[in-house]
């Protein structure tokens, strides 16, 4: 696993309260690990905070499941 | 109109978590006071309080029935709102276990209510989110920031955990909140609105700018920083202001017959509900106590009583100096009938719960006519005023109770009387 998806990994399973093995790169925060709109919006601002990246509205709704978390910041951080 | 009794009741007090557990301590003489923790307190001019005991912190060291608050509500969850929603939530699913009720049916759900208040809110959130913003800029502020410290989000969780879809209300009346509470939820099953209803109130303002707010005020106690337990003694010479408490009360109020039909265990009876306001300062109450005698005359009225009727008054008592208007206003009341009266502040254990003190009082004068028994006054060791009232001092007594008035007054000039009674069929 790389060091981005652990990061993401652990913000997810914090702020959701799940357990580590739900938290695959599959996992869709709504329907698989029950967050509500509200979560979601609050786990892009993790994110933003963890990787001292801005994640703009447009691309915060394509982040759907850990995997598209995991991708969009892997890119996001290697560009910087 | 319809009858209401209190068939259900739940707390979290700075004795203890739990009405038992509360009621207990309060009887043994226990005070909740104690030097503050979980924040920097060393240049605030109060630095007493009595706090809930917490496991993790001293004051929950070794406490059989202190507040766990991983046991009301998941850790993720706690994240996002203030302490007073999650006292909230305890009392209320504490007083619907209590009374047994858990409504299943799309009718029993749309007649059960809630109305629950808190005089402050989420004032600990509020400042921690100011700070944040300053530093990090308007992106960092959570989407859980206004819905974690808006005062009806303790109905609004409590409606959801219990699926209770009856009137979802709540008040904010300062110190008068809890009282108010329970009596506009009494009033809307006296009108037919709901037949069941949970009601009081929750607080915690006990943070830096919590305390900061109430020394400018020279509201608080600030002379007994070094001897926290004699901080808060209602009606003693040397009281010098309130010392502020935490919690929450609530209780399950239903319609007489509705209760009966069910077999609930019926507490009290909700009788009188008075209101009143003293058009006078913001903070002050009106010297003459016109305020308070104007609000206890109205409960007496509506719960058609004499003075005389009256055996037991849970005081406002904060330990400031309006406790001599207060007790002047009760003497205008009660007249001839002072000398049998017994009236006490419980703030003496447990401090001013602000918001939630109505709620966390009206549950004492329930168990005060339950267990026949008037809670102590502590720390009355030089009364400030001579009165044929019985000020219960030091110790509780043992004593009719059938009729019991529980007072909150608070800043505004807002004022509330309830008459609770011993139930007879």
């Amino acid at each position: 696993m790389s060091d981005v998806a652990e990061r993401v990994k652990k913000i997810v399973i914090e702020h959701l309260g799940v357990d580590a093995d739900k938290v695959v790169d599959s996992a869709n925060f709504i329907d698989d690990l029950g967050a509500d709109s509200l979560d979601t919006v609050e786990l892009v601002m993790a994110f933003e905070e963890e990787f001292g990246v801005e994640i703009p509205d447009e691309s915060a709704e394509g982040i759907v499941t850990v995997g598209d978390a995991v991708k969009f910041l892997e890119k996001a951080t290697a560009k910087a | 109109m319809r009858r209401v009794v209190v068939t259900g009741l739940g707390m979290v007090s700075p004795l203890a978590c739990g009405v038992e557990q509360s009621w207990k301590r309060l009887l043994a003489g226990e005070s909740g006071a104690a030097r503050i923790e979980g924040f920097e307190a060393s240049d605030l001019a109060c630095q007493v309080a009595m706090q809930v005991p917490r496991p993790g912190r001293a004051k929950g060291e070794g406490h059989e029935d202190s507040f766990d608050a991983d046991a009301w509500m998941e850790p993720k969850e706690q994240r996002k709102v203030d302490d007073f929603i999650i006292f909230g939530v305890a009392a209320a699913r504490q007083a619907l276990k209590d009374a047994d009720w858990a409504p299943k049916t799309y009718q029993d759900q749309i007649e059960t209510g809630v109305l629950i208040g808190s005089g402050i809110g989420g004032l600990g959130g509020i400042n921690e989110t100011s700070l944040l913003l300053q530093e990090k800029g308007p992106r960092r502020v959570s989407p859980f920031f206004v819905p974690g410290r808006l005062i009806n989000l303790i109905g609004g969780h409590v409606s959801i955990e219990h699926q209770l879809k009856g009137p979802n209300h709540a008040v904010v009346t300062a110190c008068s909140t809890g009282t108010h509470a329970i009596g506009d939820a009494a009033r809307l099953i006296m009108l037919g609105d709901a037949e069941v209803m949970v009601a009081g109130g929750a607080e915690s303002a006990l943070n830096r700018i919590g305390i900061a707010g109430f020394c400018a005020c020279k509201a608080l106690a600030t002379a007994f920083n070094d001897n926290p337990k004699a901080a808060s003694r209602p009606y003693d010479r040397d009281r010098d202001g309130f010392v502020m408490g935490e919690g929450a009360g609530c209780v399950v109020l239903e319609e007489l017959e509705h209760a009966k039909r069910r077999g609930a265990k019926i507490y009290a009876e909700v009788t009188g509900y008075g209101m009143s306001g003293d058009a006078y300062h913001i903070t002050a109450p009106s010297e003459d106590g016109d305020g308070a005698f104007r609000c206890m005359q109205a409960a007496l009225k509506r719960a058609g009583i004499k003075p005389s009727d009256i055996d037991y008054v849970n005081a406002h008592g904060t330990s400031t100096m309006a406790d001599g208007i207060e007790l002047r206003a009760v003497e205008r009341v009660l007249g001839d009938a002072a000398s049998g009266v017994s009236m006490s502040s419980t703030k003496s254990s447990v401090g001013h719960l602000l918001g939630a003190a109505g709620a966390v009082e009206a549950i004492f004068s329930v168990l005060a006519i339950r267990d026949q028994i008037a809670p102590a006054t502590l720390n009355l060791d030089n009364p400030a005023f001579e009165t044929a009232i019985d000020l219960v001092p030091h110790n509780p007594r043992k004593r009719k109770i059938d009729v019991a008035l529980s007072n909150s007054f608070g800043f505004g000039g807002t004022n509330a009387t309830l008459v609770l009674r011993r139930y007879e069929a």
